[in-house]
């Protein structure tokens, strides 16, 4: 069971795995994401379904070493085995022809962002995508987007590859040129996602994220993942991970995400892997 | 230990006549060997010790043996109650044993954490006068016996029917119909939606009220007659009800998936960190292990100062369980007075004697956080009693201008569960109720889905884990007439 079959590093701390699931191959939709726990002593994190292979009852899962969890994950070898994989879980994105669609992602965002952008061109919509990364080398499925895009940009922070910039400018760019956008999907860390959101407000254009929250079950018994949409309280692990992004609380999620800091970093001390991805 | 001391008294002797024989001394409840309060608040070990042999046998002596027993009557699953207590007072301990799991295949949990004091004992004949026989821990002690011999004894189990059951969740509701539907030959798989078994007898009562390892080899006992368990198996998501059903060839489905929805108070602040459900809280630390980090990868906040909100038995097991995770103060915070609150006698005792401090009669307005998110403090208000609510208690009112702030650094909010919409978004054929529970007959369990039984807190709401067994043995009678009556 959950046995790695593929192994790549995708860039420096990011690495790919080809994981046998063969029930959740078949049921997973754009969108979702499995729960993990890798031996008896782990916590279980969440991680999106990237693609998946019904036929060969595969699925595929990237991941960014930030802690203990997904560092000691990262040493895992092609023939190991992930102890829990549970899923398919979140609502699936809703997919339909709506026009013209940008698939903003930034960081280890790109990897969540290529399944639905993927759905969503499979669904008859143009994709227009915006990737971003701090700099070249961080930069990562450069070519999985192209391949399912009518058109593709690329920043990097630092210039070293691209457009010199962040995702924001690249978007801003396709507004003052007149782009129809009728939705943009934009996934990574909290600061992009509030970023990209209070860009699109200002012209009113529909804008989807995808929320990564701390989660224990992931069924919805434990409220852990909690967030403000609007008014609301919601459940990212089995309201979201999608949500309007104009109407999330991002200050509230950042916060939030920092709840456990001091633990991760007193569990993560004796590793070697980096920290800087918490921050 | 509540037990009164031991009076010695011989009962008058009001007719001499016609027997001299002078009655027996009154023989007193006997008291359960615990943990000093002191020490047990640092530790997460067992709080009582269980009745040693000689003490058990005393106390099932107590038992008059009535002709028509009313404590059966209270059982939930209709345990031979005078029968077990006998074989105990015969020191035949195997036959105990054998008489009990006629009844009830998890005894070791259920003479834990059953509320005997609303059901069997409070019918009792011997407490009319005196203390009721302590069925409980009979239970417990007839249990623990076997477990500690090595020698758990299986039943026999009949040739296969060749009928498949598929039960959704291994609590208390699920693991009882699973092993009364092995019992009768049927091939049983469980599908769990977590990585151990239990529900909320792992995710949820703390190893100081129920240790986990009586869990297992109870759960262990289900396996040996031959069911089967998958965990992470969510169904409504890895595979639908209707899936079992058909692809997977099932022909009977029952649904025991509990009250897992957290309630929230819906306060300012209830989501600044440091704020937790009850849920959350003990998932953490029992079912993840985070009392054990680092050594364990999950953590738990460091809490100094915890104010935990509600007056149930989860609510005592959040604020025992804050104390021992080395919190200085922890408060109890319920908005009605003492006697209202819905937790068992024996746990409000037990957290009183720990040095939980009770704000009674306090609600919360809101949760107060710094400026890195985190909890400060809440701020509640005063109530009083006042005219008596729908639930026939006196309805809490606000003291005006009592307003005051109570300086925590976590707040765990265990103010009930509904239930869990997961399975029921994904199974459109089967009915709800407003509040999202599974429609199902009293009798049978059966929900409006041909074939598919719903037992437990998934149908009644958050409720008792003896019910949800109850509704499981009632199920189980039910589905196994069902699966016997189709041709396969």
């Amino acid at each position: 069971m959950n046995e790695i079959k593929i192994k790549q590093v995708l860039s420096e701390g990011v690495k790919d795995f080809v994981v046998e699931s063969p029930v959740i191959a078949k049921k997973r939709k754009a969108g979702q994401f499995v729960i993990v726990r890798i031996n008896e002593d782990g916590e279980r994190i969440p991680l999106t379904i990237v693609d998946s292979d019904p036929k060969g009852g595969t699925i595929r899962l990237i991941f960014q070493e930030v802690g203990k969890t997904t560092c000691a994950m990262g040493e895992l070898e092609e023939g190991d085995s992930i102890l829990d994989v549970v899923g398919p879980l979140g609502k699936a994105t809703h997919v339909e022809k709506i026009g013209t669609v940008v698939c903003v992602g930034g960081g280890i965002g790109v990897a969540p962002v290529y399944p639905i952008a993927k759905a969503m061109k499979e669904a008859g919509n143009k994709i227009i995508s915006v990737i971003g990364a701090r700099n070249k080398d961080l930069l990562i499925l450069e070519q999985e987007m192209a391949d399912i895009s009518d058109q593709i940009l690329v920043t990097t922070d630092d210039g070293s590859y691209g457009r010199h910039g962040f995702v924001t400018d690249a978007i801003q760019q396709l507004i003052d040129d007149g782009v129809k956008i009728d939705l943009v999907l934009a996934i990574g860390p909290v600061v992009m996602m509030r970023a990209v959101s209070n860009l699109t407000k200002k012209y009113n254009v529909p804008t989807q994220v995808s929320l990564n929250s701390i989660m224990v079950d992931g069924t919805g018994m434990c409220g852990g993942c909690r967030v403000s949409i609007g008014d609301k309280t919601k459940f990212v692990c089995v309201d979201g991970p999608e949500f309007d992004g104009h109407l999330v609380n991002y200050e509230e999620l950042m916060l939030r995400q920092k709840a456990y800091l001091p633990q991760e970093r007193k569990s993560h001390k004796n590793h070697k892997c980096r920290m800087e991805g918490m921050e | 230990m509540t037990e009164s001391p031991t009076t010695g008294k011989p009962g008058p002797n009001k007719k001499a006549g016609k027997r001299n024989k002078p009655k027996k001394p009154k023989v007193p409840r006997q008291a359960m060997p615990e943990q000093a309060p002191e020490i047990r608040r640092n530790n997460f070990k067992e709080v009582p010790f269980g009745y040693p042999i000689d003490t058990a046998v005393i106390e099932a002596n107590r038992c008059i043996q009535c002709k028509k027993p009313k404590c059966v009557d209270g059982c939930p699953v209709g345990i031979d109650i005078p029968g077990f207590i006998k074989a105990i007072a015969e020191r035949d301990f195997e036959k105990s044993i054998r008489i009990m799991k006629e009844a009830n295949a998890l005894p070791a949990i259920c003479g834990r954490v059953c509320p005997q004091e609303e059901q069997c004992e409070i019918v009792c004949v011997t407490g009319i006068k005196g203390e009721p026989v302590a069925i409980g821990r009979l239970e417990r002690f007839i249990a623990d016996w076997e477990r500690d011999s090595g020698n758990v004894s299986i039943p026999d189990i009949p040739d296969p029917t060749g009928r498949r059951v598929a039960v959704v969740g291994a609590g208390p509701a699920g693991l009882t119909v699973a092993g009364e539907l092995a019992l009768k030959g049927h091939k049983v798989k469980i599908f769990e939606a977590l990585h151990k078994p239990g529900g909320v007898l792992i995710y949820g009562i703390p190893e100081f009220r129920l240790p986990k390892s009586i869990v297992m080899a109870e759960v262990d006992y289900v396996k040996k007659l031959g069911v089967e368990i998958e965990y992470n198996a969510i169904i409504g998501k890895y595979y639908t009800v209707e899936e079992l059903l058909t692809e997977e060839g099932y022909h009977s489905v029952f649904i025991g998936t509990g009250a897992g929805l957290p309630y929230f108070m819906n306060i300012p602040g209830e989501n600044l960190n440091g704020v937790y459900s009850a849920n959350e809280y003990l998932t953490r630390s029992n079912l993840m292990r985070a009392y054990d980090f680092p050594n364990a990868d999950t953590p738990i906040a460091m809490s100094k100062k915890v104010a935990v909100i509600g007056g149930g038995n989860v609510a005592m097991d959040a604020a025992r369980t804050a104390l021992r995770l080395g919190a200085e103060d922890v408060y109890l915070v319920y908005r009605r007075a003492r006697e209202q609150m819905p937790a068992r006698d024996e746990e409000i005792h037990h957290a009183d004697e720990e040095g939980i401090q009770f704000n009674l009669l306090t609600n919360p307005i809101s949760i107060n956080g710094d400026e890195e998110g985190w909890v400060k403090s809440m701020t509640c208000l005063r109530m009083e009693l006042g005219e008596p609510d729908a639930s026939g208690r006196q309805r809490p009112v606000p003291v005006e201008g009592s307003e005051f702030d109570l300086e925590v650094d976590t707040v765990i909010v265990s103010i009930g569960n509904g239930a869990n919409p997961l399975l029921p978004e994904a199974t459109p054929a089967l009915d709800t109720n407003k509040w999202g529970n599974i429609i199902a007959d009293d009798k049978t369990g059966l929900t409006s889905m041909k074939g598919v039984y719903a037992g437990g807190d998934i149908v009644i709401g958050a409720a008792t884990v003896i019910l949800a067994m109850g509704a499981g043995k009632e199920a189980a009678e039910a589905m196994h007439e069902y699966i016997m009556s189709i041709d396969v």
